[in-house]
């Protein structure tokens, strides 16, 4: 221990530098939220500070799991929630229509989520498991993949391209990470290229593709699917440097914008708080994430070190396609804002993603306290 | 060995990897921030704009419609405070559905919601269809309530027109309404959209739709995107219309069309002096209040139907054979040509033009004529044997001095010429030569001869001044001055004697005399023949086939201030017209008189015209029942009147050949002493 004040123990391995950064950013968040409820705490900002409440106990308590667990929990883990997405699926097939979530009884349970850290961990266990020269094999190429591909498949089948999207990202880059070679990624870049118009004639639903129609040209359909888009940039545009007024937004108010708390949450954050509130939240975001990688390289071992930086992956890539869906850089797929959005899958899986990077980093701690 | 070498090797492609990933969320998070910077600062001033017309909604407020006035400031159109309520066709979800309700809430009858119904759905999408005005506020407050229910109906408190003198004013006047497809897209602004607007339809309204419009009132509110009104921003006044302010004398306006009681016919009276149109009364007519609100398929059909054409105004559009009234012009075409005034004729009842005989109307003939004589005795022959002997040219070229064929720059929407017929006009028109016997019919003014009333009362005017009186509606302080006729004094005097005679004298109208004291109307009788006297004898039988009665008048007779012209459409002879004059002028001179006599003859007739109209429509509504056509958009119904109008007064489309018997110039009907 080098702090010059000693601190308890529990107080000083309290992972304040993220915690304190997530409370801001859900405390604003819940501001915001108050405001999209037209002045009131119920119904969005009270359940979202109290989710905020419970998965940050849920979070703190997975930080405490030792690498063991983890390492072995991965693959009964993994399999767990492909089974409850084979059921999702199975019940929505019986009861005559899609169906993303388990009955719970106290929560909804969307297996789906689970799968996005899932997903990591799976793959940094693998990846730990492999033996370092067989890196440029097929072999480190192929089963990842076909990990990728099964839950990818079963949610694409609910269908959730949004939720799929993340999946694969958070997958491919622990690949990225694990080392395995180039060149292969830049096939599957090449791949890739030939491959999105033709997922677009064939793989798109009507309505996604005409999502992403709009994207492309909003103003084609100003009443119609453009409206989001449109309606978002007003928001966002109108609200200038310092915003509003907190309460003051007129877009959110008067339900110009829609979803103002769900996915379109920046939106009404921005309208209100302007370009200033909008540079706080990324540098918030910006605060975490980079606490995320900056867990990953400490990190003492491969798997740790995959683990964190998918799961800071996965963080990223929903502020990323959020923001810039609302910000009319993204077709509209229906991710929320982490932290900010209302919403208890989106809390959970952000928050389990969270508790994975603390665990990492309580691991980094033993290991540098051991070797020292 | 190896095996660590690789793993710190895959170490630093970690390293090297999660940098790329950082940069990369890194440049993504610039960009957000630039993307962001650039949508809220530099196109933050497009964004506002965008987002406050989400906001505030602009609702125009319908300016109030400037009146309209008669010549003493008394509004013949006003406004009136009125709870209205309005169907806004696209904002509907269920028609028939709100229809049915909104018709039980205005306790609508069955015929009343067919008719809206039908009007929603032809107009739908577009502009407002107004449901009904002039609510009382406990139906008014029913349908607020409602709302919720009744999406697209719009309730609001605002104006309607208001004509106090109903269907007396009609024609002249006009009627608003809201502004149909064809108006919009001529004039493509959001007022005529807003629900409550009414615009100019026929008539003065029409005409002067620019100046008594206004500029509309504009409110300001917030709404939400289902268009919920939160609160009101603000609200600028609208500012109303300009009055028009008429020659028309009011009161005398409605008392000629109430005269005219149930005739089809028309009243006009000119000031002499200033060419001021007093009155120009032509009934039977629509009441413009209820046809202000659309036309329901109810009145429509009852208009139609009715063979006394309410819908035209027969001032303007009415055309008829001037008949005998045309004779003191030729008599001035005569003294024009220097023919001596005292020189007679001998009249035995009829004259051989060719191989026809000619009849004068008094089959015994007038004895030796003079052109007094033919003037006030309404003497035939006299004048199929003078007219032959100046021929047609000057008569015609009389005919057109005085205000026949002539139109007159007056503010109305469309004003009939009429025929003077000629020679060149006759080979023009048929390839036949001018034959003396056009030139017989046309001195006693039948034949080809067709005038409207306005050009008659111009006609009198002229005759009574020898001044080019030209006719003005618009109220001006300003005496104008007429240039004269170049008719001498003698003559003028002599042409106003003889005119005096006709009532005040021997002549054919001796019960026009006025019964004012010290006031001598002059005038002239005409009765103009509709067929042949083998179909009818012009005073009985078919309603259609009756002679129109005709009368031109102008008094005091020395001393003309007013001048005018009654028709009355088949009335049988002019002894339908005289009377009507009479009363007219009588009411001019001495009110109380003159509404004494019209309330002793209203008393008969069963009401006032506005009366007579409410019942005519209450029967007609419970004896049609539900099944009659829908009515037509106003517009195509007015041209439809003009068309018909046209048709009816058209020339004859094969010349005639037949040689004209006149009939009797004097025969009030029921009174056999014609003189």
């Amino acid at each position: 221990m080098k702090g010059t004040v000693a601190l308890p123990a529990p107080i000083a391995e309290f992972p304040w530098r993220v915690v304190l950064p997530l409370t801001l950013l859900v405390a604003f968040g819940a501001a915001v939220l108050h405001s999209a409820a037209g002045g009131s705490m119920s119904p969005y900002a009270s359940s979202h500070l109290i989710r905020y409440g419970v998965f940050l106990i849920v979070a703190l308590v997975i930080s405490y799991f030792p690498q063991d667990w983890a390492r072995f929990a991965a693959l009964p883990g993994y399999i767990a929630v492909v089974l409850l997405l084979v059921a999702v699926e199975a019940m929505g097939q019986m009861g005559g229509g899609s169906q993303r979530w388990l009955e719970l009884g106290f929560m909804r349970l969307q297996p789906s989520e689970v799968m996005k850290p899932g997903i990591v961990l799976i793959l940094a266990a693998f990846f730990h498991t492999l033996p370092v020269g067989m890196i440029n094999s097929w072999r480190a190429l192929l089963v990842p993949l076909g990990l990728i591909a099964i839950p990818m498949a079963l949610v694409l089948l609910q269908p959730d391209l949004g939720t799929s999207l993340a999946i694969a990202f958070g997958g491919v880059v622990v690949m990225f990470l694990a080392g395995i070679p180039q060149k292969w990624f830049i096939g599957g870049g090449i791949a890739a290229i030939v491959a999105v118009p033709l997922a677009y004639m064939f793989a798109l639903k009507p309505y996604q593709q005409q999502r992403v129609l709009t994207f492309l040209d909003p103003a084609s359909d100003p009443q119609g699917s453009g409206y989001h888009i449109i309606q978002s940039q007003i928001a966002i545009g109108s609200g200038g440097i310092s915003g509003k007024g907190f309460g003051e937004g007129s877009q959110s108010q008067l339900d110009y914008l829609p979803e103002p708390h769900t996915d379109f949450v920046f939106a009404t954050m921005a309208e209100e708080w302007g370009l200033l509130g909008g540079l706080l939240v990324l540098l918030i975001f910006g605060i975490v994430l980079r606490w995320g990688l900056i867990v990953a390289r400490d990190a003492q071992d491969r798997f740790s070190r995959l683990l964190a930086g998918g799961l800071t992956a996965t963080i990223f890539f929903y502020v990323a396609v959020n923001l810039m869906m609302v910000m009319g850089l993204a077709p509209v797929v229906g991710i929320p804002l982490p932290f900010m959005s209302h919403g208890g899958s989106s809390m959970m899986t952000n928050m389990l993603c969270v508790g994975g990077i603390m665990m990492v980093e309580r691991w980094n701690r033993r290991n540098r306290q051991s070797n020292l | 060995m190896n095996r660590k070498l690789t793993s710190n090797s895959l170490k630093q492609t970690f390293d090297r990897r999660s940098f790329v990933v950082g940069a990369v969320q890194g440049g993504i998070g610039c960009l957000l921030a630039a993307r962001m910077g650039y949508i809220a600062v530099a196109e933050n001033e497009k964004y506002e704009m965008e987002a406050e017309s989400n906001r505030v909604n602009l609702t125009l407020i319908p300016p109030r419609r400037g009146w309209i006035l008669d010549r003493d400031g008394s509004p013949l159109a006003s406004n009136r405070a009125d709870f209205r309520v309005d169907i806004i066709p696209e904002r509907l979800h269920d028609p028939e559905h709100t229809v049915e309700l909104l018709g039980e809430l205005l306790e609508f009858t069955e015929v009343e919601k067919i008719d809206l119904l039908e009007r929603v759905e032809q107009s739908r999408g577009f502009a407002a269809v107004p449901v009904a005005s002039g609510l009382e506020f406990d139906k008014f407050a029913a349908v607020s309530v409602r709302l919720p229910e009744l999406p697209g109906v719009v309730p609001q408190r605002g104006f309607s027109r208001f004509y106090p003198t109903g269907a007396s004013v009609g024609h002249l006047i006009g009627y608003v309404g809201a502004p149909s497809r064809e108006e919009y897209e001529e004039e493509p602004q959001p007022l005529l959209l807003t629900p409550g607007f009414k615009m100019g339809k026929d008539g003065l309204e029409q005409q002067f739709e620019q100046t008594l419009r206004g500029i509309p009132g504009a409110r300001r509110v917030e709404v939400t995107a289902s268009g919920r009104i939160v609160r009101d921003l603000e609200t600028r006044e609208d500012v109303q219309g300009q009055a028009v302010r008429l020659t028309i004398d009011g009161p005398l306006q409605d008392y000629a069309a109430r005269r005219l009681g149930l005739e089809s016919g028309s009243v006009v009276v000119m000031d002499c002096v200033t060419g001021d149109l007093l009155c120009m009364a032509s009934m039977p007519s629509f009441d413009p209040n209820s046809f202000s609100d659309g036309i329901g398929r109810l009145e429509y059909s009852m208009l139609s139907e009715n063979d006394r054409v309410p819908l035209r105004n027969k001032v303007l559009q009415g055309l008829y054979p001037p008949g005998s009234t045309v004779k003191p012009t030729v008599g001035m075409a005569l003294l024009g040509e220097g023919i001596d005034p005292d020189e007679t004729v001998s009249c035995s009842g009829g004259l051989r033009v060719g191989d026809r005989v000619f009849r004068c109307w008094n089959r015994r003939g007038h004895g030796q004529t003079n052109l007094a004589k033919a003037i006030y005795q309404s003497c035939d022959v006299y004048f199929y044997s003078m007219a032959q002997r100046i021929g047609m040219w000057p008569i015609a070229d009389a005919c057109k001095r005085y205000g026949m064929q002539q139109q007159f720059d007056l503010p109305v929407v469309s004003q009939f010429y009429g025929t003077v017929p000629d020679p060149d006009w006759k080979q023009e028109k048929y390839g036949r030569e001018w034959q003396a016997f056009d030139t017989v019919n046309a001195t006693i003014g039948q034949g080809y001869m067709l005038a409207s009333p306005l050009q008659l009362a111009v006609m009198a005017s002229r005759l009574a001044t020898s001044e080019i009186v030209t006719p003005r509606l618009q109220f001006s302080n300003t005496v104008p001055q007429f240039s004269g006729m170049g008719v001498s004094n003698e003559y003028k005097n002599y042409i106003r004697q003889a005119m005096s005679d006709v009532v005040n004298g021997p002549g054919t109208a001796g019960r026009a005399r006025l019964p004012v004291d010290d006031v001598l109307m002059a005038g002239k009788t005409g009765t103009a023949q509709v067929v042949g006297l083998n179909i009818s004898d012009g005073r009985s039988g078919p309603w259609r086939y009756r002679d129109h009665g005709l009368f031109i008048f102008f008094a005091p007779f020395d001393n003309p201030r007013y001048a005018g012209a009654v028709v009355i459409e088949h009335g049988g002879g002019s002894g339908s017209a005289y009377p009507v004059a009479r009363d007219v002028m009588t009411f001019l001179f001495d009110p109380q008189r003159g509404l004494d006599a019209l309330h002793n003859l209203e008393r008969q007739w069963g009401g006032t015209a506005q009366q007579r109209l409410d019942r005519q429509y209450a029967e007609y509504a419970s004896a049609a029942g539900v099944d009659l056509p829908p009515a037509p958009p106003p517009v195509t119904l007015a041209r439809q009147v003009d068309a018909e109008a046209r048709a009816a007064a058209a020339e004859p489309r094969e010349a005639d050949t037949n040689a004209f018997t006149p009939r009797d110039e004097a025969n009030p009907r029921g009174d056999g002493t014609s003189t």
